[in-house]
C-alpha cells in the first residue's frame, strides 16, 4: 500500500437482520482512495451507497471487512480510540433541514464541536475560530446568532459543512450534500467544496445519485448496484468507456440539458430486485440484455480490465497485453 | 399592444395573473403578472427554482388556491374556452379530472394508503364518467396495463408498490378520464434516473396516444430537453423568458436563463468551473423594486432597479423580459448562440 493511499476498504460487508431474511446492504466492497482525491459513489436508492459511507465511519458497525484509514484499522479500534480518530473523519448530511439542532444558533453549533477538540483555551479563541470557519464556508458574520430556521437550504448546508470542518478533518464523507438544493445554490456549494479541498487538502467520498454532479466533483467513480461494487474507474474513463451494462444504462438515462449530440437511450427493464438473501448470481442479470448462462451460475468477480478500471461482469474480458 | 387572439390552438391561456397570500404580518406576492399559453397537443415546460411560484400556478389552473389567505388579485385563466375563475365549486368538480388533471410530485404521499390502487382509479371513473362499479373496476385494470402494471395488481395497496410503480399509478389516475390537459408537477423528482427514464418515455407515449396537452413543471432542464416542445422560465412569480426548445436552449436571451444553464455541470466538459447565480431568490413578501432579478443580475443597469422591464418579443415564439433589449434584438449575454458545427449534414 503506497503512502499516498489515505483510505483502504477491504471486503466490507454490512448485513441487516430483517424478519424476512438477511438484507445484504453492502456486500464485499473493496476500494482505495488517494490523499486529496475525491471518490464518487453512485447508484440508485437502495444500492448501499449510504451504508457504505456510514460503515467506513463506523456509524453502523460493519458485519465484516477492514477499513484502514491513515494506517489504522478503524474496525479494530475501541470506542475511545475511535472517538479520537473520528475527529479526522467527518460527515456532511443530505438534508440540511433535519441534520442541524433547531435550538442552536450558528455560533453554538460550531462552538460545540470546537469544545470537543479541547484545542481552544478560552471562549475568545473559540469565538475567533467560529468566525474563521464561517468565513471559510461563506456565511455572513451577521448570521452568527441566527437559528437554522432563519436560514435557507443553501446557508444551512454551509453551516453543516462548517460544523464538519471545525474538527479539522482530513477526510469527509459527503452524503448527497446538494440533492436538496436548487441548481443555482447547488453550484455555489459544489464550487465551495472543490476550493476547500484544494486549500485544506481534504479527501472526499462523495455519495450521490446525480451523475452530472459526480462527474464534476470526482476524480474516481465507483458504481454500486444492490450492495455490490460493479465498476470503478477514473471519471474520464468511466464516462468515455463504461463497460458494465448497468453503468451504460445509467449514463444514458441521464437527461442532458442540451438539444445537440444527443445519444440514444438504453432503457433497462424492470426495477432493482430485493436485497434480502440475494441468490449467488449476477445481481443485475434479471434486468440485463446481455445475460447469459454464466451470469446465472455465479457472481462475477471485480476484475481490473485495464489499469485502474475495474468491472464485475462476465461479458467483459480484460484487455490483452 | 398585441391583440390577444384566442386562436383555436391555445388550450390554456393565463393572462396577467396576480396571486397574493395575505396574513396578519405580511402579504406574500406569489404570482406577479403571469402570462402563459399551452397549445393543443403540445408540452410546455415550466422551469424555475423553489419558490418561483410554479406549483401555485398549477393550483390556480385547478382553481384550488387556498382561501381565504390566497387571493386572486387580478388576471384570467381560460381553459378550453372556459373562464376558470367564474365557475362555481360544483362546476369546477366537473372540470377537474375531465378537462384537466394533475400528477403530484411525491408518489409516496399522494395515494390513499388504505385503498387498493384499483379502487382508487375506479373511484375516479365512477364519479367523473358515471361508470358502474364493475365497469369502473375493469377500466381501472386496463388503465394500469396502459402504464405498464399488470392488471392483476389492481387489488394491491400502495405500500406494495415501489416508488416508480406508485408514480405510474398516479399517472394512470391522472389519465383515467382522458383529460385535455395534464399538469405534471415534478413527476420524476422522487425517482431514480433509470426509473425516471422509463416514466418519462411512458408519459411521452401516452401524451401522443391521447393527443393531450401537458404542462410539465420541473427544475430540471435535462427533462425539459427530453419531453417538452416549449419552455417558460419563471422567476419570482412571473415568466422572464419563453420560447420553443430551440429558442431557450440555443438562443437564450435572459440573464436568469443563462444563469440556470451555467449552474449545471456539463457532462462533456468537467474541467469548466460552474458559474452559479449569486445570492438567493428574493423574499416574495418583500420583492425588490423594478426587475425582481436585478439584485442577482450581473448585467444590471441603473434602470433595472427602478422600472419593471417590458416583455420584449424576438420572434413569434420567443420573448424575454429584460431591459437589455430595450433598443436591440441582438444577444447581450456572455454565452453565445448555438452554431451548428461544420460537416453537419442537412
Amino acid at each position: 500500500m503506497s503512502d499516498n493511499v489515505i483510505l483502504e476498504v477491504n471486503n466490507l460487508k454490512k448485513y441487516f437482520k430483517t424478519r424476512s431474511g438477511m438484507l445484504h446492504a453492502v456486500d464485499d466492497v473493496s476500494f482505495t482512495i488517494e490523499r486529496g482525491k475525491t471518490l464518487g459513489i453512485v447508484g440508485e436508492s437502495g444500492c448501499g451507497k449510504t451504508t457504505t459511507g456510514r460503515s467506513i465511519l463506523r456509524l453502523v458497525e460493519p458485519t465484516s471487512g477492514t477499513v484502514i484509514f491513515d494506517g489504522t484499522d478503524i474496525t479494530k479500534l475501541s470506542k475511545r480510540e475511535l472517538r479520537k480518530k473520528r475527529q479526522e473523519m467527518q460527515l456532511i448530511f443530505q438534508d440540511p433541514f433535519s441534520s442541524l439542532n433547531p435550538k442552536r444558533t450558528v455560533c453554538q453549533t460550531i462552538e460545540e464541536v470546537l469544545k470537543l477538540t479541547g484545542e481552544y483555551k478560552n471562549s475568545d479563541e473559540r469565538f475567533h475560530r467560529v468566525l474563521e470557519i464561517m468565513e471559510m464556508v461563506g456565511l455572513d458574520e451577521r448570521l452568527i446568532n441566527a437559528y437554522p430556521h432563519e436560514m435557507d437550504g443553501g446557508r444551512r448546508q454551509r453551516l453543516g459543512i462548517g460544523r464538519a470542518l471545525a474538527m479539522k478533518p482530513k477526510f469527509i464523507v459527503c452524503d448527497e450534500p446538494v440533492s436538496a438544493l436548487d441548481v443555482s445554490i447547488q453550484a455555489q456549494i459544489l464550487n465551495m467544496l472543490r476550493s476547500l479541498q484544494n486549500e485544506l487538502g481534504l479527501t472526499y467520498i462523495f455519495i450521490t445519485h446525480d451523475l452530472s454532479v459526480v462527474n464534476y466533483i470526482s476524480d474516481d467513480i465507483a458504481v454500486m448496484y444492490l450492495g455490490r461494487l460493479i465498476e470503478k474507474a477514473s471519471t474520464e474513463e468511466l464516462f468515455r468507456n463504461p463497460l458494465h451494462p448497468y453503468t451504460k444504462a445509467l449514463l444514458s438515462a441521464l437527461p442532458v440539458p442540451s438539444l445537440h449530440n444527443r445519444q440514444k437511450r438504453i432503457l433497462i427493464k424492470g426495477e432493482i430486485s430485493s436485497p434480502i438473501d440475494p441468490k449467488p448470481v449476477c445481481r443485475f442479470a434479471a434486468r440485463c440484455d446481455h445475460c447469459t448462462e454464466a451470469c446465472l451460475k455465479g457472481e462475477p468477480p471485480l476484475v481490473e480490465v485495464s489499469p485502474n478500471h475495474f468491472v464485475s461482469c462476465f461479458m467483459v474480458q480484460p484487455e490483452q497485453g | 399592444m398585441e391583440e390577444i387572439t384566442n386562436t383555436n390552438n391555445a388550450l390554456l391561456e393565463i393572462e396577467d395573473l396576480h396571486i397574493h397570500f395575505v396574513s396578519k404580518v405580511e402579504t406574500v406576492k406569489a404570482i406577479n403578472g403571469l402570462n402563459l399559453v399551452v397549445h393543443k397537443g403540445k408540452t410546455l415546460g415550466l422551469v424555475g427554482e423553489t419558490g418561483a411560484g410554479k406549483t401555485t400556478t398549477a393550483l390556480a389552473i385547478l382553481n384550488m388556491i387556498a382561501k381565504p389567505q390566497g387571493r386572486i388579485v387580478a388576471g384570467r385563466i381560460t381553459l378550453d374556452g372556459e373562464d376558470i375563475f367564474s365557475k362555481t365549486e360544483d362546476q369546477m368538480e366537473g372540470i377537474r379530472g375531465n378537462t384537466v388533471s394533475m400528477i403530484f410530485q411525491d408518489p409516496m404521499t399522494s395515494l390513499n394508503p388504505v385503498m387498493t390502487v384499483g379502487d382508487q382509479i375506479a373511484e375516479v371513473l365512477q364519479i367523473h364518467k358515471k361508470l358502474s362499479k364493475a365497469a369502473a373496476a375493469k377500466e381501472a385494470q386496463k388503465m394500469l396495463e396502459t402504464v405498464g402494471i399488470p392488471g392483476a395488481r389492481s387489488v394491491e395497496y400502495p405500500h406494495q408498490f415501489s416508488g416508480g410503480m406508485k408514480q405510474r399509478v398516479l399517472i394512470a389516475l391522472g389519465l383515467a378520464c382522458t383529460p385535455k390537459l395534464l399538469i405534471a408537477d415534478e413527476p420524476t423528482t422522487a425517482l431514480d434516473v433509470t426509473i425516471q427514464a422509463q416514466v418519462l418515455e411512458l408519459m411521452k407515449d401516452l401524451k401522443d396516444q391521447m393527443n393531450m396537452s401537458m404542462l410539465m413543471i420541473t427544475h430540471d432542464l435535462g427533462i425539459v430537453a427530453e419531453v417538452c416542445d416549449e419552455v417558460a422560465v419563471m422567476y419570482a412569480g412571473a415568466i422572464v423568458e419563453s420560447g420553443t426548445l430551440e429558442d431557450i436552449f440555443d438562443r437564450k436571451r435572459h440573464p436568469y436563463t443563462e444563469g440556470l444553464f451555467n449552474s449545471l455541470p456539463d457532462v462533456n466538459n468537467r474541467t469548466q468551473s460552474l458559474k452559479p447565480i449569486g445570492g438567493q431568490m428574493p423574499n416574495p413578501a418583500d420583492l425588490p423594486q423594478g426587475c425582481s432579478f436585478h439584485p442577482r443580475c450581473e448585467y444590471a443597469m441603473p434602470k433595472c432597479s427602478q422600472e419593471e422591464p417590458p416583455m420584449h418579443r424576438f420572434s413569434e415564439t420567443h420573448c424575454a423580459k429584460c431591459w437589455l433589449y430595450e433598443n436591440t434584438d441582438q444577444c447581450m449575454l456572455a454565452s453565445q448562440d448555438y452554431v451548428p458545427s461544420q460537416g453537419v449534414s442537412e
